[in-house]
């Protein structure tokens, strides 16, 4: 990789490049092509943004999403890795569920509304259902390829010492999958947030996807934006934080993703 | 010589491919090893000195004949066996300690015993600074010197070694290959070691097997008898080292009389 030969440049760019896009944006939004209904500029989404700061609404949109998320995610994870570790772990089991999974996974969350809200009803459950399901594939499809990626010199090792099936299972198997799955787990929670809009927008009454949703009828599209927005700062957020996670985990077991 | 520690008694392997394609790895091959012996497997690739190692170790089943350790026949791998490979193997996400400990965790020491047992060997192997650190952390050979002690922690009566030194530099090999010389001496374990390198089976050996290929079969056995530490530069060294290479050059000029025989025959036919 290339070193920074400016100082600073990793923060510098990135903001010279955000000031272009928000001075083309309000260029745009007072060009009077576009009324201030169909498309405000960032100086109305930011006045729309401190009115809902200010009643305080906006901290209860964001920790309804962020404990849906958690729950879902805690959910997905808890049911994903164990299964995954049993079909990558017998390789019988796993050639005759993989079609199975492989016709359930392209199915899109958004495609499981209507089941989602005949079984679940309007609220919470459906859409923790719905972030569930797009947790759930990704972890699973990571751990089975983990497990079934650990090196056979491990194996081979390990029963060379009198390893019983169940120590290698549980001191090489998951400790040698662990970095893959953490790839699975950055994956997953980053598609959990981009489809827990989706899953807001199913009758619940709180949650950045229930701003945007309840925005559009009043035709605020100021904040339409601003929730938008905010989908996208936090995904962000959460996306530097696993990665934070996830290079702590790679340095400790000196793993680089497609070197080794 | 000492008592008889492994037995391989007309051993054959034959490898089928998926298609059905039959490739004969190791003719019938016999020969004793005895007790606290340092046996090098020595030949070019495809001489079947990999699978010889594997049957004796327990990880493949022979197509016929059996090999017996103390005895009794060799069905799988076994913790008093073990077996050192290329790659070191080393569990990346457990320090140096860590490693050592896991073959002491299969049989039951308490928690101080096993770190007592692993820092002791650790030490053997001259890696005390650096318990703490990950595999990834280390060079080659530290890593195969961390793999080395794993072997040795758990106090087995054999170590077989797959060209354990084969991916290190020049120099770290030389050193290594002092290392478990001496370390066989101090130890008294019974080594069999494959190499395709003719210096390095004159070094550690007391008997050097060298073996051919197609198929893979015992051509002779060569005694090495130097006091150890040996003299790598010494004048018996050399000889020992001359008559192996005369063995895989005579080798060789058979099997090309052999081909050149077949071809022959061959045109007769036509």
């Amino acid at each position: 990789m290339r070193t920074p030969k400016i100082k600073g440049e990793k923060y510098l760019f990135p903001v010279v490049v955000l000031i272009i896009f928000l001075l083309f944006w309000q260029g745009i939004s007072v060009s009077g092509r576009y009324t201030e209904d169909q498309l405000p500029g960032p100086v109305s989404v930011l006045k729309g943004f401190v009115e809902i700061w200010k009643q305080g609404v906006v901290f209860e949109h964001i920790i309804a999403s962020f404990k849906r998320l958690g729950i879902a995610y805690a959910l997905g994870v808890s049911a994903a890795i164990p299964l995954g570790l049993i079909f990558g772990w017998y390789g019988r089991l796993y050639l005759a569920i993989e079609p199975f999974i492989h016709v359930l996974r392209p199915i899109s969350p958004i495609a499981w509304f209507p089941l989602a809200v005949l079984w679940f009803k309007i609220g919470d459950p459906p859409a923790i259902f719905i972030i569930f399901l797009s947790v759930f594939f990704p972890v699973l499809l990571s751990t089975i390829a983990a497990v079934r990626n650990v090196p056979s010199a491990y194996i081979k090792t390990a029963r060379n010492f009198g390893s019983t099936e169940m120590d290698i299972l549980l001191k090489v198997v998951i400790p040698a999958s662990f970095p893959y799955i953490t790839v699975g787990l950055h994956i997953a929670l980053g598609l959990g947030w981009i489809n827990l809009v989706a899953g807001e927008m199913l009758g619940a009454q709180s949650g950045l996807g229930f701003l945007i949703i309840d925005s559009r009828n009043f035709l605020r599209t100021d904040l339409i934006i601003c929730g938008m927005l905010l989908v996208g700062f936090f995904g962000l957020l959460l996306d530097r934080i696993m990665r934070l996670l996830e290079k702590r985990v790679h340095k400790t077991w000196g793993f680089q993703p497609g070197v080794d | 010589m000492g008592n008889i520690k492994i037995q391989i008694k007309g051993v054959e392997k034959t490898f089928t491919s998926i298609k059905g394609d039959k490739y004969q790895a190791l003719a019938k091959i016999s020969m004793d090893i005895y007790d606290g012996e340092f046996v090098c497997l020595l030949g070019p690739s495809g001489c079947g000195k990999t699978t010889l190692l594997n049957l004796i170790a327990g990880f493949e089943m022979p197509s016929s004949g059996e090999v017996l350790i103390d005895g009794k026949a060799v069905e799988r791998p076994d913790p008093r066996h073990i077996t050192l490979f290329q790659n070191p193997n080393l569990f990346p996400w457990r320090t140096v300690l860590g490693n050592v400990r896991y073959g002491l965790e299969m049989n039951g020491m308490s928690k101080d015993e096993r770190n007592k047992t692993a820092l002791e060997y650790i030490r053997i192997v001259g890696l005390e600074r650096f318990i703490n650190n990950h595999p990834h952390e280390l060079s080659g050979g530290m890593q195969q010197r961390a793999a080395i002690a794993r072997a040795l922690a758990v106090d087995p009566d054999i170590i077989f070694m797959d060209e354990p030194f084969g991916a290190l530099d020049a120099m770290t090999r030389m050193n290594m290959q002092e290392e478990v010389s001496r370390i066989w001496q101090e130890r008294n374990k019974t080594i069999v070691f494959v190499t395709h390198d003719i210096n390095e089976s004159v070094y550690l050996a007391d008997r050097v097997v060298v073996m051919t290929p197609h198929p893979g079969r015992i051509k002779n056995i060569i005694p090495v008898n130097l006091d150890r530490p040996r003299d790598r530069t010494g004048y018996r060294f050399d000889e020992i080292r001359n008559q192996i290479y005369n063995e895989f050059y005579y080798a060789k000029e058979e099997e090309l009389c052999l081909l050149t025989q077949e071809g022959r025959a061959v045109q007769n036919l036509s």
